[in-house]
């Protein structure tokens, strides 16, 4: 094939973090025109790679070519300058600005030498229209949620004459509408010769827009490949590096159905619990021993109703009954003394201390409960911080690194961790497999189901059906904050039937 | 969160951009501590009027504005270090240095041509000193601005231990020269100097690129950096923009009392805070106005207006009325930010 010259062209790269080897010797190249996949495992390199050519990492060896030559960026705006531009996987955008500001600032139309804020508002409309978003510029980012953030990061990104565009995971937090629309968008960008970089964990979406694709693991190339003459499977298999009969056997788990014997007693209650504004009122029984699925579109107020079982949020209706007696959650401290635990979708903001090691980390909720006057003995955190290490897999396997250092997936592991190490009897999990991979994801779809064997009860929220469907013994349809059904899972419940009652709120 | 403002409308029909830029007029939750702060000025010149009947007079307005000009420059300095997120306690001990190298040069027959230049351009080196200080070496704001107040006011001693006077022509013109303004108003030059500050910083902030990526830092230096945003230069330059402000300052607060002191501005840099903050700029960063800085000022001047038409009040009970007034306006914005959520 008679290629032609890549806008960039890395060879070599290799940059290492403090007992953390990132990346070693790895080439990656970009067409224009093309769209490249860039793929592997949490952990593999991928961020770092994009973050070595846009300059916000300095490369230990290598050599980085763009445009034929030899650059080294001092920092993401000289990235920029070049046409390279990057949507990262946690909206880098400011929320205390504008929508129309943050798509706008640094390229500013000028009006005798200030800001023409008429125009910029103008021109702001004009992108966020490309895109379809029907949203007012002048507006403060904050109001818009999450998935419109990520659609207004990516028009700030078209604002410049990028030759290359970096989208890291700009799916992960999308529906199937908006990933459409994006989707549309890329592929009218790569017509007019723009070289993308797509990152994302969802193989299906990997397919449907990528050209190329090269795989990264454990900070090393593996490959680079043709998206048409590699098998799904076989891809897979590369990225994790497990043959494809332990990855069946992973995704082959049976369907489960309700196990909770007649007049139980909920371990967790919600009566008519609602919030104006939020959530309507709803009911919701958690059993031991059961997971319960929240199956619902974003938005649909699937993290709200688990902010109000976990207290973050306060019910202006109804209540919540532990363990039969009805007791009033105030605050997530007093859900924790009851045994609810709460793992947040937002790990970064509302989970984790980047700064602590893994080890302190994990620790952090049980010292938490049993009080900060009695510290816990070096020795018995030792124990526990290495059994979850073991029993999930963290990577790298060292109790002393800096969570800030981890990737998503591992990050969530030790958010997983801290909760698993209180022992709680419900435990929330919100979007827990979100934005990691194939090989972790099945991991801790594994341990979710065996926590519940062993007597937990759990609620379950994911944004992918298949994956609710795989894994509950019941599930709850929430549409339009208000929740449609109850379905016991079962041999008779399919995709079909959900997607049905979450588009029309009827059985279908 | 919602979606439903992602509507499922096609690029085909467009019906939304005129539309939509015609919705920008309702009134943002952004601009309530500002009101506040006009609705606090406004109530206390009615209270005043029905008080004490010659409240409402050009005069005591205008020497609202006289007396607090240099206070109004230092808030203005402010404005920018607090929206970035960070603080600037040098400012009083800036003003002090200023005032008392000016009176010792004006002692020794520096024309003030010279001088006042040099009062300015001491405040931009002390701003140029701790912005390096925050920014190259990631010190904290509060320890490097301490840090240089201490720098700045121990100078001022080394300088002169006592009060000098000055007795240049050109300051003692432009502390007696008042401009009347309509029939009972009058300003003078250090106002004009304090309200073209005001201007200029307005400006700057809203419609420069400067002044967005100040806000940019406010709302998150890091997404700042990834959105490709000079933000070093940036952080520098706010720093750089009160130490001046604070030698701009020194200069009026010398024209107004007429000498230099090395005990001047003691606790000044405190006033300006709070008029910052009760002119609804948020101590977290990201979010302010400078014309809330310049109503937060007037406040606080009206209150000591206030107290002393009172006549039997103690002094000091300005500053009990500064404190409760804070503590209300900083409820009120944590009341603001936690609805918005």
């Amino acid at each position: 094939m008679t290629s032609p010259q890549p806008v960039v062209q890395m060879t070599g790269i290799s940059i290492e973090f403090p007992g953390v080897k990132a990346l070693q010797g790895v080439d990656f190249r970009l067409l224009p025109g093309e769209v490249h996949a860039l793929i592997g495992e949490n952990g593999a390199g991928k961020s770092t790679l994009i973050k070595a050519l846009t300059g916000v990492y300095g490369i230990d060896s290598g050599t980085i070519l763009v445009g034929g030559e030899e650059r080294v960026f001092a920092g993401p705006a000289r990235a920029q300058q070049a046409g390279i531009s990057t949507v990262y996987q946690e909206v880098n955008l400011c929320e205390n600005l504008s929508v129309g500001e943050n798509i706008m600032l640094g390229h500013e139309p000028r009006r005798f030498g200030g800001i023409d804020w008429r125009t910029l508002r103008h021109r702001a409309a004009t992108y966020l229209d490309r895109l379809g978003l029907d949203i007012d510029p002048a507006s403060s980012l904050s109001a818009h949620s999450l998935a419109v953030q990520q659609l207004v990061a990516i028009c700030r990104a078209m604002v410049v004459d990028a030759r290359v565009l970096i989208l890291d995971e700009p799916t992960s937090s999308l529906d199937a509408d908006e990933v459409a629309r994006l989707f549309r968008v890329i592929r009218g960008l790569r017509d007019d010769g723009v070289a993308i970089l797509f990152v994302s964990h969802f193989i299906d979406q990997i397919y449907e827009i990528s050209d190329r694709m090269t795989i990264l693991r454990n900070g090393v190339l593996v490959g680079e490949y043709l998206t048409r003459d590699l098998p799904r499977l076989e891809l897979v298999s590369k990225m994790i590096g497990k043959s494809l009969a332990v990855l069946e056997q992973l995704e082959e788990a049976p369907k489960r159905s309700a196990v909770h014997d007649e007049g139980a007693t909920p371990a967790l209650q919600a009566v008519g619990l609602g919030r104006r504004g939020s959530v309507q009122p709803i009911d919701l029984d958690l059993y031991a021993g059961e997971v319960v699925g929240l199956a619902g579109l974003l938005g649909s107020g699937r993290t709200e109703i688990a902010r109000l079982l976990y207290g973050a949020d306060r019910p202006d209706a109804g209540q919540t009954v532990v363990a039969g007696t009805p007791t009033r959650l105030r605050n997530p401290r007093t859900a924790m003394d009851h045994g609810i635990a709460f793992s947040s979708e937002h790990r970064k903001a509302e989970g984790l201390v980047g700064d602590l090691t893994v080890r302190e980390n994990i620790m952090l909720g049980l010292q938490a409960e049993r009080g900060w006057a009695r510290r816990i003995p070096r020795r018995r955190a030792d124990e526990v911080v290495e059994r979850y290490i073991e029993l999930l897999g963290i990577r790298p396997a060292d109790p002393e690194a800096l969570v800030r250092n981890l990737s998503g997936g591992n990050q969530q592991k030790v958010l997983l961790a801290r909760w698993l190490a209180t022992a709680p009897k419900v435990l929330i999990l919100d979007e827990p497999t979100r934005g990691i991979d194939v090989g972790a994801k099945a991991e801790i779809q594994r341990l979710i189901a065996e926590l519940a064997k062993d007597g937990m009860a759990v609620v379950f929220i994911s944004a992918e059906l298949e994956e609710v469907l795989r894994l509950s013994h019941r599930i709850a349809v929430m549409r339009d904050r208000a929740k449609v059904a109850d379905l016991v899972n079962g041999d008779d419940v399919g995709l079909d039937d959900v997607v049905g009652l979450i588009a029309s709120g009827r059985a279908s | 969160m919602s979606t439903d403002q992602i509507s499922s409308r096609t690029a085909g029909g467009t019906p939304g951009v005129v539309a939509r830029l015609g919705r920008g007029l309702r009134l943002d939750r952004r601009y309530l501590p500002v009101l506040g702060a006009l609705a606090v000025l406004v109530l206390m010149l009615a209270v005043g009027q029905a008080r004490y009947g010659n409240f409402l007079s050009g005069r005591v307005l205008s020497n609202l504005f006289i007396n607090n000009s240099f206070l109004i420059v230092l808030a203005v300095g402010l404005t920018f270090v607090i929206i970035t997120g960070g603080i600037d306690l040098s400012v009083g001990a800036v003003v002090a240095l200023s005032g008392i190298l000016a009176a010792s040069l004006f002692q020794s027959g520096w024309p003030a041509a010279v001088v006042i230049p040099a009062m300015v351009l001491v405040g931009s080196l002390i701003g140029l000193v701790v912005g390096v200080m925050v920014h190259v070496f990631e010190i904290q704001p509060f320890i490097a601005t301490l840090a240089a107040m201490f720098l700045a006011r121990g100078l001022s001693y080394v300088i002169s231990l006592s009060s000098i006077p000055i007795t240049d022509p050109t300051i003692v013109w432009l502390s007696a020269y008042r401009i009347p303004v309509g029939e009972t108003w009058t300003i003078t030059p250090s106002g004009i100097i304090a309200l073209s500050v005001v201007a200029i910083a307005f400006y700057l902030l809203h419609h420069t690129q400067f002044g967005r990526t100040v806000y940019a830092i406010g709302g998150g230096d890091q997404s700042a950096t990834l959105m490709g945003l000079p933000v070093a230069r940036t952080k520098v330059l706010v720093y750089v923009i009160s130490g001046t402000c604070a030698g701009i300052g020194g200069f009026l607060f010398s024209v107004f009392s007429r000498s230099g002191y090395s005990l001047t501005g003691v606790g000044m840099e405190l006033d300006a805070i709070a008029a910052v903050v009760i002119g609804g700029t948020l101590l977290t960063g990201g979010s302010g106005f400078v014309l809330g800085s310049l109503l937060g000022v007037l406040v606080l001047g009206l209150i000591q207006t206030i107290i002393t038409f009172e006549g039997t009040l103690s002094s000091w009970w300005t500053k009990i009325v500064i404190g409760v007034l804070l503590l209300v306006f900083v409820v009120l914005q944590r009341v603001i930010a936690v609805r918005r959520r």
